[in-house]
């Protein structure tokens, strides 16, 4: 396995390593560059696993992040900077996002302050800096919603597995199956010295200039990362449906034969079960990861149900989706058991009249002192150009894509009000939710509990 | 109401996830999973301008002989999550989470009640707990559990710890100032700790709640517990069934305050309790016979002498008397249940002695002694019976369980509510916005210069650091 954090770099102010390859937040050390030319340098003859522009249905997820994923975001006018940590400010980008059909919102998180380096903390005071707990705000967004996604970024290195489970299985429960949960590696010792019972590898300037060379020192806390992901969906499967019967007449309100000890080992912990939360409504909650390199595809092909990566043109595109096959191949994946959804991620910014959105990236490049580069592609253009490009893209056989707004809520209602439906138009997006659960909108099945057919 | 010269009722309510305490057989019983089950008590008590929602923990299913005990209600959620959720739609309802302080982390937890104080506007509290058997450990990383000694100087380190991650932020430390291009200062959320449980240092990520910080509440009864709560905790969660024993507990409670420099006011004791409302008092107390008969089967008395006795007891009748041998102490017998704390041959010995006086079955007796503060009557017996509880020093209010999910308190609201507001001692309307200011517990001790985010610096209304948005 290889691969990892991506220090092709985007200013994800959040980012820490992710166990499918993060986000570089200082940029500066993208080797790269962020313009979208190193796709064009991939294999031209990778093979395009989807036939026409609109055959398959077109996914869309929205990634939510502090003011917007530029770092000057929050500087800009109409951004809310004092209630970025309030439930009122995400509360209005969800709404938002939900009127625009969205499958999905994933919400970044971390156990330490964001910093401009990719694995050391620092001291800036011109970026945001402050969070809240992803899950709980999910969670409290399920109800003042009803069909939207929710999904939360947790870390998987230093919280309890059981804890994680339970947690996103009652997210589940609140939101009536509309959980999902992004779990993340974290490798940053600052973050290790926030709970002093273990460390991580320190990670020198040399390892995050290459997303293969930093994946090495990683490549226990991922596995150890995917045993997390291992042990929770066994929880969620532990309690079987049907397991509470409330037989009155036996006096009996569980059949404790429908209730299994996991009994999980892994290298770092273990965990014996049942879950102490019954079995939700999607039975296993939506896993989402972002992958830049082998060892996250790798991940996502054991532990996810959706890989987001990070290709910069249409033969990336492809080229990346044979890595992921590969990927799947190697760990034995039954894909058809178990689909594995590939959504691309893209940074946007978004204007109606050609050129503006150029201009405004400009301009809050020289407001934060610096060029923004990512790990994504970074998209300035229209809501046309960009509904454009995705269908380009999506040809390659990708089921979605993640766009990241450069800055909220400007880039978020651009997607909502002008993408989509531009996108409904050329008949190739949804005109309203046809399900009420984040598997349904994604045409994934629900799972029968490993625990019942083992029978 | 002029309410001024009689001691308020503080009320509050519990959605039970475990043990034999709803009626879950009732046709009217819904789940106590769905979350419309939460939504609709969380409401029915706001409507009743009740002080919190309140939600245990246990983080492993029991288990009786060796399997998963399947008598009772089980299956819960996660606490902070689904209090989170319940912060969005209710207003004023405190919301408060037992965590475990031997399973958990500070930075972790302290970071999660920031959050849920700031979701809800300054309504978060947490019932700090331990853990009393390694049973539960098998769920976590540490595995096992800690002596029990150290159990409790974890919990209280974890506290001083959590407190200092809530102070790490000052108001001024969250600019957001775009003009000036500052958002936090550089010192924000610095934090260093070293003690006997924990070692840690960084940066904290969450600037506090309206409350800075969640409202502190303890459950347990050792002399430790007590001690505990007097020093450190603002609200007590106790479970009594006689009142005689509840003032002995609430006198020497309150008691103990001063030698911390605390005033009686600073610690209220809640125990839990139900209320059986019916138009007249026969009606309710042939309910309230019913209802405890449901709660306590046939098969559920005899697991709960199996689990004192620590032996199989299936071929005694349960509506017989007490089985004549004596306890065997199988620690295996019943695992994940409080009720090995006192050791298997005094309780048994106390029970078989309660038993005799009253001549009371297996059955009964397991009622006898499972049984919590219960109120029967009319909705004027029942409002006249807490009011007096309260007023004679058996307690400061109550945190009711129902005996039904989710609409066992609607008659309670509707019905014995108005009867208390009546009589000038439960509030007509919410006064405050925040936990603390419906419980009248002054504000947490903050570092100097610190109010909290969205209200006044305390005693300073006035003064908001330059380009401070908020
Ligand atoms: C009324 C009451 C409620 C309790 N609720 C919980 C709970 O929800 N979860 C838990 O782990 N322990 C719970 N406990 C256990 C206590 O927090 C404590 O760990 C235990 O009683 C030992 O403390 P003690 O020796 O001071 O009684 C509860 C105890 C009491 C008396």
């Amino acid at each position: 396995m290889t691969g990892t954090p991506d220090p092709t770099g985007t200013p994800d102010p959040t980012a820490v390593t992710n166990p499918t390859g993060a986000t570089d937040p200082t940029g500066a050390t993208d080797p790269t560059g962020a313009t979208g030319t190193r796709g064009a340098t991939g294999p031209e003859d990778a093979p395009a696993a989807a036939p026409g522009t609109t055959a398959a249905p077109l996914h869309l997820a929205v990634a939510l992040d502090g003011a917007g994923w530029h770092p000057a975001a929050w500087r800009e006018e109409g951004a809310r900077p004092g209630e970025l940590l309030d439930a009122v400010y995400w509360a209005g980008l969800v709404a938002e996002a939900e009127r625009g059909l969205i499958d999905f919102v994933t919400f970044e998180d971390a156990l330490g302050l964001q910093s401009a380096a990719f694995h050391l903390p620092d001291d800036r005071t011109d970026q945001v800096r402050g969070s809240i707990d992803a899950v709980l705000l999910a969670a409290h967004l399920a109800p003042l919603t009803t069909h939207i996604g929710l999904v939360p970024t947790t870390n998987v290195t230093h919280t309890e597995p059981f804890h994680l489970a339970i947690g996103i299985a009652t997210l589940d429960h609140a939101s009536r199956g509309r959980a999902g949960w992004r779990p993340q590696i974290s490798s940053r010792a600052a973050d290790a010295a926030h709970f002093g019972r273990r460390t991580t590898p320190q990670l020198t300037e040399d390892d995050v200039t290459d997303p293969e060379s930093v994946s090495q020192p990683l490549r226990a806390l991922f596995s150890e990362g995917a045993e997390a992901v291992e042990a929770a969906r066994r929880l969620w499967d532990s309690w079987e449906d049907g397991a509470e019967i409330r037989d009155a007449a036996t006096g009996r309100f569980l059949d404790r034969d429908k209730v299994h000890h996991i009994d999980f080992r892994g290298s770092g912990f273990s965990v014996k079960g049942p879950s102490i939360t019954p079995r939700s409504p999607q039975g296993q909650p939506l896993v989402v990861s972002l992958a830049h390199a082998t060892v996250p595809y790798e991940f996502a092909a054991l532990s996810s149900d959706v890989v987001a990566v990070t290709p910069h043109d249409r033969p990336g595109a492809a080229a990346i989706l044979a890595q992921v096959a590969e990927a799947v191949e190697r760990t034995g994946r039954d894909v058809t058991e178990r689909p594995l959804r590939t959504f691309a991620d893209l940074v946007v910014f978004l204007d109606d009249e050609p050129g503006v959105a150029a201009r405004r990236k400009a301009r809050l490049d020289e407001t934060a002192g610096a060029e923004f580069v990512s790990d994504a592609e970074i998209f300035t253009g229209t809501p046309t150009g960009l509904a454009d490009l995705l269908l380009d893209w999506h040809s390659t056989g990708l089921d979605g894509f993640r766009l990241r707004p450069g800055t909220l809520p400007h880039d978020l209602t651009a997607i909502t009000r002008s993408l989509v439906p531009e996108l409904q138009r050329r008949g190739a997006f949804r005109t309203e939710y046809a399900s009420t659960t984040l598997r349904g909108h994604l045409g994934l099945a629900r799972p029968v509990s490993r625990y019942g057919r083992a029978g | 109401m002029s309410a001024t010269a009689k001691k308020q009722v503080h009320l509050a309510a519990q959605l039970p996830g475990i043990h034999n305490v709803t009626v879950w057989s009732d046709p009217r019983s819904g789940s106590q999973i769905a979350i419309d089950s939460f939504i609709r008590l969380a409401q029915t008590v706001e409507r009743g301008r009740f002080d919190f929602f309140f939600l245990a923990e246990g983080l492993r299913l029991r288990e009786h002989k060796g399997e998963v005990y399947d008598l009772d209600i089980a299956g819960r959620p996660e606490n902070l999550t689904v209090l989170s959720a319940l912060a969005a739609v209710t207003t004023h309802l405190g919301l408060v989470a037992t965590v475990n302080a031997t399973f958990n982390e500070p930075y972790e937890v302290a970071r999660r009640f920031a959050t849920l104080d700031r979701l809800s506007g300054g309504r978060a509290g947490w019932n700090v707990v331990t853990s009393y058997d390694a049973f539960t450990g098998e769920n976590f990383r540490r595995g096992g559990f800690l002596p029990e000694a150290d159990r409790y100087t974890r919990a209280a380190e974890f506290l001083t710890v959590a407190r200092k991650l809530w102070d790490s932020w000052s108001e001024s430390d969250l600019k957001a100032d775009a003009v000036a291009g500052e958002f936090a200062t550089s010192g924000a959320g610095r934090f260093a700790h070293r003690g006997q449980h924990f070692d840690i240092s960084g940066r904290f990520t969450t600037p506090p709640g309206p409350q800075g910080h969640p409202v502190i509440v303890q459950s347990g009864e050792s002399d430790a517990g007590r001690e505990f709560a007097a020093s450190d905790a603002e609200v007590i969660f106790s479970k009594h069934n006689r009142i005689d024993v509840a003032r002995e507990f609430y006198r020497d409670v309150k008691r103990r305050l001063a030698t911390y420099g605390r005033r009686p006011e600073d610690l209220l004791i809640l125990p839990t309790a139900n209320a059986i409302v019916a138009d007249t008092d026969e009606e309710a107390a042939a309910y309230a016979q019913e209802v405890s008969r449901e709660l306590v089967s046939p098969q559920t008395a005899i697991a709960h002498l199996e689990a004192v006795w620590g032996r199989d007891l299936s071929a005694y009748d349960p509506d017989g008397p007490l089985p004549g041998i004596e306890p065997e102490d199988d620690a295996h017998f019943l695992k994940g249940h409080s009720v090995f704390r006192k050791g298997r041959a005094e309780t048994a010995r106390q029970w078989r002695r309660l038993a005799e006086e009253r001549n009371l079955s297996i059955r009964e007796l397991v009622i006898e002694v499972g049984g919590r503060q219960t109120f029967v009557g009319s909705p004027r017996t029942v409002a006249d019976a807490i009011d007096d509880y309260v007023q004679t020093g058996g307690a400061d209010g109550f945190v009711l369980v129902p005996h039904l999910t989710p609409g066992g308190l609607d008659d309670f609201v509707d019905r014995v509510v108005p009867i208390l507001q009546e009589k000038g001692v439960h509030r007509d309307d919410y006064t405050g916005t925040t936990l603390r200011d419906h419980l009248g517990l002054s504000a947490a001790p903050r570092p100097a210069g610190w109010g909290g985010p969205g209200r006044p610096p305390l005693g300073a209304a006035s003064a908001r650091p330059e380009g401070e948005t908020r």
